[in-house]
């Protein structure tokens, strides 16, 4: 049985990234995330596994500094939280642009603006669909758990190696601040420079070989030409990762006349609306999409057509029930809960909702 | 003496380094970027760190930087390079990292980037480019256009009241903490251009030693944006660049 | 015991801004009359025989377009 450590998902993420091989953290303070650098800090990874761990001067800096790791082939991070998160929009575009591989992680907090330190869903939007300027996609992951914050952070850089691509770890400030046991992983060693030139010399900047001209990392091309060429080449990527990396997960849908749609920490609170619904009769499920980009098309849209209503319940005005809306496309009626601003719903404020959509 | 009896390799005193690749320079004819660019190539190949050099290009004129010196190359956002360059370092320590920036992108959108790197005393070279003026966008005000200097945003001259002071942020970075080396140079003649080289040389060992930044400023032409002729713009350059950008270092420890 | 210079200059890639030839010490450089491709006045050794080889342009050279040579006679 593997060893089980009570920790809150901040610091899960911490802890994940020692122990998955991670080269580089860079960050800037800010609630509710701020538990990610301070526990790398006191945990000294450059004297254990040679992780390097920076305070940055700003967000805008962070991402950047991630932007040259990333540039070098390293595993490499920050964390944020949505004021943050919107400074480094330009440096993921970049980032994108370049196809260079990193994992942001963003514990929403409520906005607009500087908002309030209250857990929200609110940069669905942002995430999902750019936040940066130019056609480009991060590849999102909703964790609901802490084990998720833990787990999602070595998956995370699977992916972003796989696809050469930035991937987001979207989690709130529920999943940041609770406490919950994790079952921690077999450890992963850094990779080595050997490792690192074989992997990554074919584009990195490791230091120009004697069998390569200098690799450059730009994402400037002024010739329109070449430039559409990239934009088919991001695009053809985004249709790979659409193709072969959504991850959902399904709660009593087997039977489900009525599917509740959530992700995050919401997911974990519509179960147990779940739970009322059936005390009262109603055949009612849970799907949880655990990548937001690519989003799970083809599981919701095999679930739509024995549904008599769908819900989208979100910690925000209303933003991925688009995409829910988009994939119905008008086979069942979709309605949506939300809560903004920091609100957390109870389970019996959502059922007492989803029974007023049945009751119409 | 026939000329063809002087013109052999075994004679040859002076060529273009093997670290410049043979792409024609988009720069302006008679453009500080070039020469400087040169001099670079030729410390790089001199010290014999061609493959373990890094460079950080900005976002202004030299941005493609990158086409003419044969080495790995990082193409920043604007003003950031110091942070790319911070991780880059920091991640691999036995490499040469250095900035290549213009004033815009240093001493305007990246005044944080450039302070706090410095603060820190990141073991990485900076090399900036002063022309007073930003070259890649038409000849627009930089934070360092002297007062009355006329740019396409102060078609009248620049009014300390209107846009403020130029900024010597050269005098500032060698009020930090973390910066081993300050240095202030400039390429109109070939005492300047050795000057500046053995400036970079310096610099470029300073960042394996654990000293802190070194930073290098060359105060140069922008004989395009300064509407002169390249001959002129370096007169215009001595007369009045100099005058409020003294040459020389500012530090060295 | 004397001192002989000579340079040639890439004329394709000279752009003819001149900042060498303010900085010839012996009067040996100038801009041609001819351009080249791309329309410049390119620079070309006007006094051959005054040339010491001292590196002086193409120590200034923006473009690194120009070889020096030396010889002592």
């Amino acid at each position: 049985m593997a060893e089980k450590i009570l920790m809150k998902g901040n610091e899960a993420i911490a802890y994940a990234a020692i122990n998955c091989g991670c080269d580089g953290y860079f960050g800037y303070p800010i609630t509710p995330q701020s538990e990610v650098m301070e526990t790398l800090m006191l945990e000294k990874p450059w004297e254990t596994t040679g992780m390097v761990v920076l305070q940055a001067e700003s967000e805008v800096s962070s991402i950047n500094m991630v932007y040259g790791g990333a540039c070098c082939g390293k595993k490499v991070m920050t964390s944020s939280s949505s004021p943050g998160i919107s400074l480094m929009c330009e440096g993921l575009s970049y980032l994108a642009g370049c196809e260079l591989p990193c994992l942001v992680v963003n514990v929403m907090r409520g906005g607009p603006g500087l908002g309030t330190i209250q857990p929200s869903q609110s940069d669905y939007f942002q995430a999902t669909k750019g936040g940066g300027h130019g056609d480009y996609r991060t590849i999102v992951l909703a964790p609901a758990t802490v084990q998720d914050m833990y787990d999602y952070v070595d998956l995370s850089f699977e992916l972003a190696f796989k696809y050469r691509n930035p991937v987001m770890i979207l989690g709130d400030g529920v999943v940041g601040q609770m406490m919950e046991k994790v079952e921690l992983r077999p450890a992963k060693p850094r990779r080595t420079d050997k490792e690192l030139r074989e992997l990554c010399d074919s584009w990195a900047t490791l230091g120009k070989s004697a069998s390569r001209p200098g690799n450059i990392i730009t994402s400037l091309a002024l010739d329109a030409d070449i430039m559409e060429r990239h934009n088919i080449h991001l695009q053809n990527k985004y249709a790979t990762i659409e193709a072969n990396e959504a991850r959902y997960e399904t709660y009593m849908t087997k039977d489900a006349d009525h599917l509740i749609v959530a992700f995050g920490c919401m997911s974990r609170i519509c179960e147990n609306v779940v739970e009322l619904a059936r005390q009262d009769g109603i055949k009612l499920g849970v799907l949880r999409p655990i990548t937001l980009y690519p989003y799970p098309e083809k599981a919701l849209d095999a679930l739509v057509p024995q549904m008599k209503s769908i819900m989208s319940v979100e910690l925000n005005s209303g933003q991925m029930v688009e995409d829910v809306r988009r994939i119905a496309s008008g086979r069942a009626p979709v309605h949506f809960y939300g809560r903004q601003g920091g609100a957390v719903p109870s389970p019996e404020e959502i059922y007492e909702a989803f029974v007023k959509t049945i009751k119409k | 003496m026939d000329i063809n009896e002087i013109i052999k390799p075994e004679n040859k005193v002076y060529g273009k380094s093997t670290v410049l690749k043979d792409a024609v320079m988009h720069y302006c004819p008679g453009c500080s970027h070039g020469t400087v660019h040169k001099i670079l190539a030729e410390v790089i190949e001199e010290m014999g760190i061609q493959d373990k050099t890094i460079g950080i290009s900005p976002v202004g004129c030299s941005v493609f930087a990158y086409n003419y010196l044969n080495i790995d190359w990082q193409q920043a956002a604007h003003g950031r390079a110091p942070a790319l360059a911070t991780a880059t370092k920091r991640l691999m320590p036995d490499k040469y990292v250095f900035t290549y920036q213009g004033d815009g992108d240093l001493a305007s959108i990246g005044t944080a980037e450039i302070m706090h790197a410095c603060n820190r005393g990141e073991n990485i070279v900076v090399i900036f480019i002063n022309n007073a003026i930003y070259g890649m966008t038409g000849g627009q005000m930089a934070p360092t256009t002297l007062l009355g200097q006329v740019t396409a945003t102060t078609p009248y001259g620049r009014d300390a009241k209107l846009n403020g002071y130029p900024l010597k942020i050269t005098e500032l970075i060698a009020q930090l903490e973390g910066t081993c080396y300050v240095t202030r140079q400039s390429v109109q003649n070939p005492g300047a251009v050795r000057r500046a080289k053995r400036a970079i040389q310096k610099a470029f060992e300073n960042s394996m030693l654990d000293k802190g930044t070194s930073f290098i400023e060359v105060v140069s032409t922008c004989n395009s944006g300064w509407k002169a002729s390249p001959v002129a713009a370096n007169k215009w350059m001595e007369e009045n660049m100099f005058p409020f950008y003294p040459l020389g270092d500012l530090k060295d420890r | 015991m004397a001192i002989k210079g000579a340079i040639t200059v890439d004329t394709e890639k000279c752009k003819g801004c001149g900042v060498c030839i303010p900085n010839c010490p012996t009067g040996t450089i100038a801009l041609s009359k001819e351009v080249n491709s791309k329309g410049y006045n390119y620079l070309y050794m006007a006094n051959p025989e005054s040339c010491t080889g001292c590196t002086n342009c193409a120590t200034v050279c923006p473009d690194a377009v120009i070889t020096v040579y030396r010889v002592k006679i």
